[in-house]
Protein backbone atom coordinates (compact mmCIF):
# COMPACT_ATOMS: atom_id res chain seq x y z
CA UNK A 1 0.00 0.00 0.00
CA UNK A 2 1.50 3.18 -0.44
CA UNK A 3 -0.08 7.08 -0.63
CA UNK A 4 0.04 8.58 -3.64
CA UNK A 5 -1.78 12.35 -4.64
CA UNK A 6 -4.67 12.25 -7.01
CA UNK A 7 -6.47 15.09 -8.42
CA UNK A 8 -4.87 17.01 -5.14
CA UNK A 9 -6.10 14.55 -2.70
CA UNK A 10 -4.50 12.12 -0.72
CA UNK A 11 -5.42 8.74 -1.60
CA UNK A 12 -4.05 4.65 -0.47
CA UNK A 13 -3.84 3.25 -3.72
CA UNK A 14 -2.65 -0.81 -4.57
CA UNK A 15 0.94 -1.48 -6.38
CA UNK A 16 -1.62 -1.29 -9.35
CA UNK A 17 -3.31 2.00 -8.60
CA UNK A 18 -6.35 1.02 -7.71
CA UNK A 19 -8.16 2.79 -5.06
CA UNK A 20 -7.82 0.76 -1.75
CA UNK A 21 -10.70 3.14 0.34
CA UNK A 22 -13.10 3.60 -1.67
CA UNK A 23 -14.89 6.35 0.19
CA UNK A 24 -11.85 8.23 -0.63
CA UNK A 25 -12.88 8.94 -3.78
CA UNK A 26 -14.21 11.79 -5.90
CA UNK A 27 -14.94 12.76 -9.72
CA UNK A 28 -11.83 14.67 -9.98
CA UNK A 29 -9.79 11.21 -9.17
CA UNK A 30 -11.72 10.35 -11.34
CA UNK A 31 -10.86 11.80 -14.06
CA UNK A 32 -7.12 11.85 -13.45
CA UNK A 33 -6.73 8.22 -13.41
CA UNK A 34 -9.08 7.92 -16.43
CA UNK A 35 -6.44 10.29 -18.49
CA UNK A 36 -3.87 8.05 -17.60
CA UNK A 37 -4.94 5.60 -18.79
CA UNK A 38 -6.29 7.70 -21.82
CA UNK A 39 -9.94 7.71 -21.51
CA UNK A 40 -11.87 11.11 -21.15
CA UNK A 41 -15.20 10.44 -19.52
CA UNK A 42 -18.68 11.94 -20.19
CA UNK A 43 -22.14 11.34 -18.19
CA UNK A 44 -22.38 8.03 -19.91
CA UNK A 45 -18.98 6.94 -18.40
CA UNK A 46 -20.13 8.08 -14.63
CA UNK A 47 -23.17 6.70 -14.91
CA UNK A 48 -21.68 2.82 -15.22
CA UNK A 49 -18.67 3.94 -12.89
CA UNK A 50 -21.24 4.95 -10.16
CA UNK A 51 -23.25 1.91 -10.95
CA UNK A 52 -20.19 0.11 -10.28
CA UNK A 53 -19.78 1.86 -7.06
CA UNK A 54 -23.04 1.33 -6.08
CA UNK A 55 -23.12 -2.97 -6.33
CA UNK A 56 -19.55 -2.67 -4.77
CA UNK A 57 -20.92 -1.19 -2.14
CA UNK A 58 -23.62 -3.80 -1.88
CA UNK A 59 -20.98 -6.63 -1.32
CA UNK A 60 -21.68 -7.66 -4.86
CA UNK A 61 -18.74 -8.98 -7.42
CA UNK A 62 -18.68 -8.28 -10.72
CA UNK A 63 -18.53 -8.96 -14.42
CA UNK A 64 -19.10 -7.80 -17.30
CA UNK A 65 -22.31 -9.81 -18.26
CA UNK A 66 -23.89 -8.11 -14.83
CA UNK A 67 -22.96 -4.75 -16.25
CA UNK A 68 -24.32 -5.51 -19.51
CA UNK A 69 -27.66 -6.59 -18.04
CA UNK A 70 -27.61 -3.42 -15.54
CA UNK A 71 -29.70 -1.65 -18.27
CA UNK A 72 -26.84 1.30 -17.52
CA UNK A 73 -25.04 -0.17 -20.82
CA UNK A 74 -24.77 -3.01 -22.82
CA UNK A 75 -21.35 -4.88 -23.15
CA UNK A 76 -20.78 -3.17 -26.50
CA UNK A 77 -21.07 -0.24 -25.07
CA UNK A 78 -19.01 -1.13 -22.07
CA UNK A 79 -16.05 -2.00 -24.43
CA UNK A 80 -16.26 1.22 -26.29
CA UNK A 81 -16.62 3.61 -23.14
CA UNK A 82 -13.52 1.41 -21.67
CA UNK A 83 -11.67 -0.15 -24.95
CA UNK A 84 -9.42 -2.67 -23.99
CA UNK A 85 -10.81 -2.67 -20.62
CA UNK A 86 -13.88 -3.14 -19.63
CA UNK A 87 -13.87 -3.83 -15.80
CA UNK A 88 -10.26 -3.57 -14.88
CA UNK A 89 -10.31 -0.29 -16.08
CA UNK A 90 -13.57 1.21 -14.79
CA UNK A 91 -12.86 -0.75 -11.72
CA UNK A 92 -9.67 1.45 -11.56
CA UNK A 93 -11.55 4.72 -12.49
CA UNK A 94 -14.41 4.13 -10.39
CA UNK A 95 -12.03 4.10 -6.97
CA UNK A 96 -13.02 -0.26 -6.42
CA UNK A 97 -10.94 -3.00 -5.66
CA UNK A 98 -9.02 -4.99 -8.98
CA UNK A 99 -12.32 -7.16 -10.12
CA UNK A 100 -11.26 -10.85 -9.21
CA UNK A 101 -14.10 -12.08 -11.46
CA UNK A 102 -12.95 -14.42 -14.75
CA UNK A 103 -16.36 -13.02 -16.39
CA UNK B 1 31.06 -2.50 -22.45
CA UNK B 2 29.63 -2.78 -19.12
CA UNK B 3 26.75 -0.26 -19.71
CA UNK B 4 25.90 -2.84 -22.96
CA UNK B 5 25.61 -5.61 -20.37
CA UNK B 6 23.23 -3.50 -17.78
CA UNK B 7 21.22 -2.77 -20.72
CA UNK B 8 20.56 -6.01 -21.73
CA UNK B 9 19.50 -6.96 -18.02
CA UNK B 10 17.26 -4.45 -18.50
CA UNK B 11 16.01 -5.96 -21.81
CA UNK B 12 15.12 -8.96 -20.07
CA UNK B 13 13.04 -7.49 -17.22
CA UNK B 14 10.88 -5.16 -19.37
CA UNK B 15 7.79 -7.15 -19.38
CA UNK B 16 6.15 -7.95 -22.72
CA UNK B 17 2.64 -8.18 -22.76
CA UNK B 18 0.76 -10.60 -24.90
CA UNK B 19 -0.88 -8.70 -27.78
CA UNK B 20 -2.95 -11.24 -29.38
CA UNK B 21 -3.90 -14.93 -28.79
CA UNK B 22 -5.12 -17.60 -31.35
CA UNK B 23 -7.31 -20.27 -29.65
CA UNK B 24 -8.40 -23.79 -31.61
CA UNK B 25 -11.54 -25.78 -30.07
CA UNK B 26 -11.38 -29.11 -31.12
CA UNK B 27 -13.77 -30.95 -28.72
CA UNK B 28 -17.72 -30.82 -28.44
CA UNK B 29 -17.83 -31.33 -24.51
CA UNK B 30 -19.17 -28.81 -22.12
CA UNK B 31 -16.04 -28.59 -20.40
CA UNK B 32 -13.87 -28.26 -23.45
CA UNK B 33 -16.19 -25.69 -25.23
CA UNK B 34 -16.30 -23.38 -22.01
CA UNK B 35 -12.83 -23.74 -21.75
CA UNK B 36 -11.99 -21.70 -24.87
CA UNK B 37 -15.25 -19.61 -24.03
CA UNK B 38 -13.69 -18.36 -21.01
CA UNK B 39 -9.96 -18.04 -22.60
CA UNK B 40 -11.36 -16.04 -25.15
CA UNK B 41 -13.54 -14.02 -23.15
CA UNK B 42 -10.68 -12.94 -20.36
CA UNK B 43 -8.23 -12.34 -23.20
CA UNK B 44 -10.86 -9.78 -24.86
CA UNK B 45 -11.13 -8.03 -21.55
CA UNK B 46 -7.77 -7.54 -20.84
CA UNK B 47 -7.50 -5.72 -24.21
CA UNK B 48 -5.57 -8.54 -26.14
CA UNK B 49 -6.85 -9.23 -29.78
CA UNK B 50 -8.67 -12.44 -29.51
CA UNK B 51 -9.43 -15.29 -32.93
CA UNK B 52 -11.28 -18.53 -31.73
CA UNK B 53 -11.33 -21.73 -34.45
CA UNK B 54 -13.72 -23.91 -34.18
CA UNK B 55 -13.04 -27.71 -35.64
CA UNK B 56 -14.34 -30.63 -35.48
CA UNK B 57 -16.56 -31.86 -32.77
CA UNK B 58 -15.23 -28.24 -31.56
CA UNK B 59 -18.07 -27.15 -34.23
CA UNK B 60 -20.66 -28.00 -31.70
CA UNK B 61 -19.90 -25.12 -29.75
CA UNK B 62 -21.03 -23.11 -32.52
CA UNK B 63 -23.77 -25.13 -34.20
CA UNK B 64 -26.60 -23.23 -33.70
CA UNK B 65 -28.70 -26.86 -32.92
CA UNK B 66 -26.04 -27.71 -30.35
CA UNK B 67 -24.15 -25.21 -28.44
CA UNK B 68 -26.40 -25.00 -25.98
CA UNK B 69 -27.02 -28.23 -25.05
CA UNK B 70 -23.60 -29.57 -25.02
CA UNK B 71 -23.00 -32.66 -22.63
CA UNK B 72 -20.07 -33.30 -20.62
CA UNK B 73 -18.88 -37.07 -20.47
CA UNK B 74 -20.13 -39.42 -17.46
CA UNK B 75 -18.26 -42.07 -18.64
CA UNK B 76 -14.46 -42.71 -19.17
CA UNK B 77 -14.12 -39.60 -17.68
CA UNK B 78 -12.46 -40.57 -13.78
CA UNK B 79 -13.02 -36.97 -12.37
CA UNK B 80 -16.86 -37.38 -12.28
CA UNK B 81 -17.84 -37.35 -8.73
CA UNK B 82 -21.21 -37.72 -7.26
CA UNK B 83 -22.86 -34.60 -5.64
CA UNK B 84 -20.79 -35.04 -2.27
CA UNK B 85 -17.81 -36.27 -4.01
CA UNK B 86 -18.15 -39.80 -3.98
CA UNK B 87 -16.82 -41.58 -7.36
CA UNK B 88 -19.08 -41.60 -10.29
CA UNK B 89 -19.71 -45.23 -11.24
CA UNK B 90 -19.03 -45.97 -14.84
CA UNK B 91 -21.93 -48.18 -15.21
CA UNK B 92 -24.45 -45.49 -13.76
CA UNK B 93 -22.69 -43.01 -16.60
CA UNK B 94 -24.00 -45.09 -19.16
CA UNK B 95 -27.64 -45.45 -18.53
CA UNK B 96 -29.97 -43.66 -20.64
CA UNK B 97 -30.62 -39.80 -19.75
CA UNK B 98 -27.64 -39.99 -16.56
CA UNK B 99 -25.66 -37.84 -19.05
CA UNK B 100 -28.32 -34.99 -19.79
CA UNK B 101 -29.61 -35.10 -16.34
CA UNK B 102 -25.76 -34.68 -15.03
CA UNK B 103 -24.79 -32.12 -17.77
CA UNK B 104 -28.05 -29.93 -16.96
CA UNK B 105 -26.73 -29.75 -13.59
CA UNK B 106 -23.63 -28.64 -14.77
CA UNK B 107 -25.10 -25.84 -16.69
CA UNK B 108 -27.34 -24.75 -13.98
CA UNK B 109 -24.44 -24.55 -11.54
CA UNK B 110 -22.38 -22.54 -14.17
CA UNK B 111 -25.35 -20.33 -14.13
CA UNK B 112 -25.50 -19.50 -11.00
CA UNK B 113 -21.46 -18.70 -11.38
CA UNK B 114 -22.84 -15.51 -13.43
CA UNK B 115 -21.50 -18.47 -16.84
CA UNK B 116 -23.53 -17.42 -19.33
CA UNK B 117 -24.93 -19.85 -22.03
CA UNK B 118 -22.52 -20.67 -25.07
CA UNK B 119 -24.81 -18.29 -27.27
CA UNK B 120 -24.31 -15.56 -25.18
CA UNK B 121 -20.95 -16.08 -24.30
CA UNK B 122 -19.68 -15.60 -28.11
CA UNK B 123 -21.69 -12.47 -28.00
CA UNK B 124 -19.87 -11.17 -24.87
CA UNK B 125 -16.66 -12.11 -27.40
CA UNK B 126 -17.50 -10.60 -30.44
CA UNK B 127 -18.71 -7.62 -28.25
CA UNK B 128 -15.26 -6.83 -27.45
CA UNK B 129 -13.93 -7.33 -30.87
CA UNK B 130 -12.88 -11.11 -30.32
CA UNK B 131 -13.35 -12.77 -33.99
CA UNK B 132 -15.37 -16.34 -34.02
CA UNK B 133 -14.17 -18.61 -37.12
CA UNK B 134 -15.54 -22.45 -38.27
CA UNK B 135 -12.77 -24.25 -40.12
CA UNK B 136 -13.63 -24.98 -43.36
CA UNK B 137 -12.66 -28.91 -43.95
CA UNK B 138 -14.89 -30.08 -40.53
CA UNK B 139 -17.81 -27.72 -41.85
CA UNK B 140 -17.50 -29.86 -45.07
CA UNK B 141 -16.81 -33.19 -42.98
CA UNK B 142 -20.35 -32.97 -41.07
CA UNK B 143 -21.76 -31.24 -43.80
CA UNK B 144 -23.05 -28.07 -42.58
CA UNK B 145 -23.61 -24.88 -43.74
CA UNK B 146 -22.94 -20.88 -43.18
CA UNK B 147 -26.26 -21.28 -41.90
CA UNK B 148 -26.28 -23.82 -39.31
CA UNK B 149 -23.69 -21.90 -37.53
CA UNK B 150 -24.19 -18.96 -34.73
CA UNK B 151 -24.75 -15.55 -35.97
CA UNK B 152 -21.35 -14.44 -34.28
CA UNK B 153 -19.42 -17.06 -36.28
CA UNK B 154 -17.47 -14.61 -38.66
CA UNK B 155 -16.79 -16.64 -41.57
CA UNK B 156 -15.58 -20.80 -42.61
CA UNK B 157 -11.80 -20.24 -43.47
CA UNK B 158 -9.00 -22.94 -43.86
CA UNK B 159 -6.30 -23.06 -41.43
CA UNK B 160 -3.69 -21.80 -43.44
CA UNK B 161 -6.19 -18.23 -43.26
CA UNK B 162 -5.94 -19.33 -39.80
CA UNK B 163 -2.39 -19.20 -39.29
CA UNK B 164 -2.25 -16.01 -41.64
CA UNK B 165 -4.06 -14.42 -38.37
CA UNK B 166 -1.59 -15.73 -36.13
CA UNK B 167 1.25 -13.11 -37.36
CA UNK B 168 3.00 -11.19 -34.68
CA UNK B 169 6.06 -11.79 -32.17
CA UNK B 170 3.13 -11.52 -29.48
CA UNK B 171 0.91 -14.10 -30.62
CA UNK B 172 -0.01 -17.21 -28.67
CA UNK B 173 -1.70 -20.31 -30.12
CA UNK B 174 -3.53 -22.07 -27.88
CA UNK B 175 -5.39 -25.28 -28.22
CA UNK B 176 -7.75 -26.61 -25.71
Amino acid sequence: MEVQTIAGAQVNVSEEGYLEDMSQWNEDIAREIANEIGIELTDKHFDVLNYLREKTEAGEALTIRKVGKSGVVDIKGLYKLFPKGPLKFSSKIAGIPKPTSCI
Amino acid sequence: METKEIEKKKEIKEKKPLEKVCIICAKGSLEDVYATLVMANGAVMEGIETNVFFTFFGLDGITKKTMNHLHTATTGNPAMRMPGGLPFPTMLGGLPGVETAVSGMMRKQMGELDMPPVDEFLEMITAGGGMIYACKLAVDMFKLKKEDLNDEVDSIITIGEFYELCDGDRTQIIFT
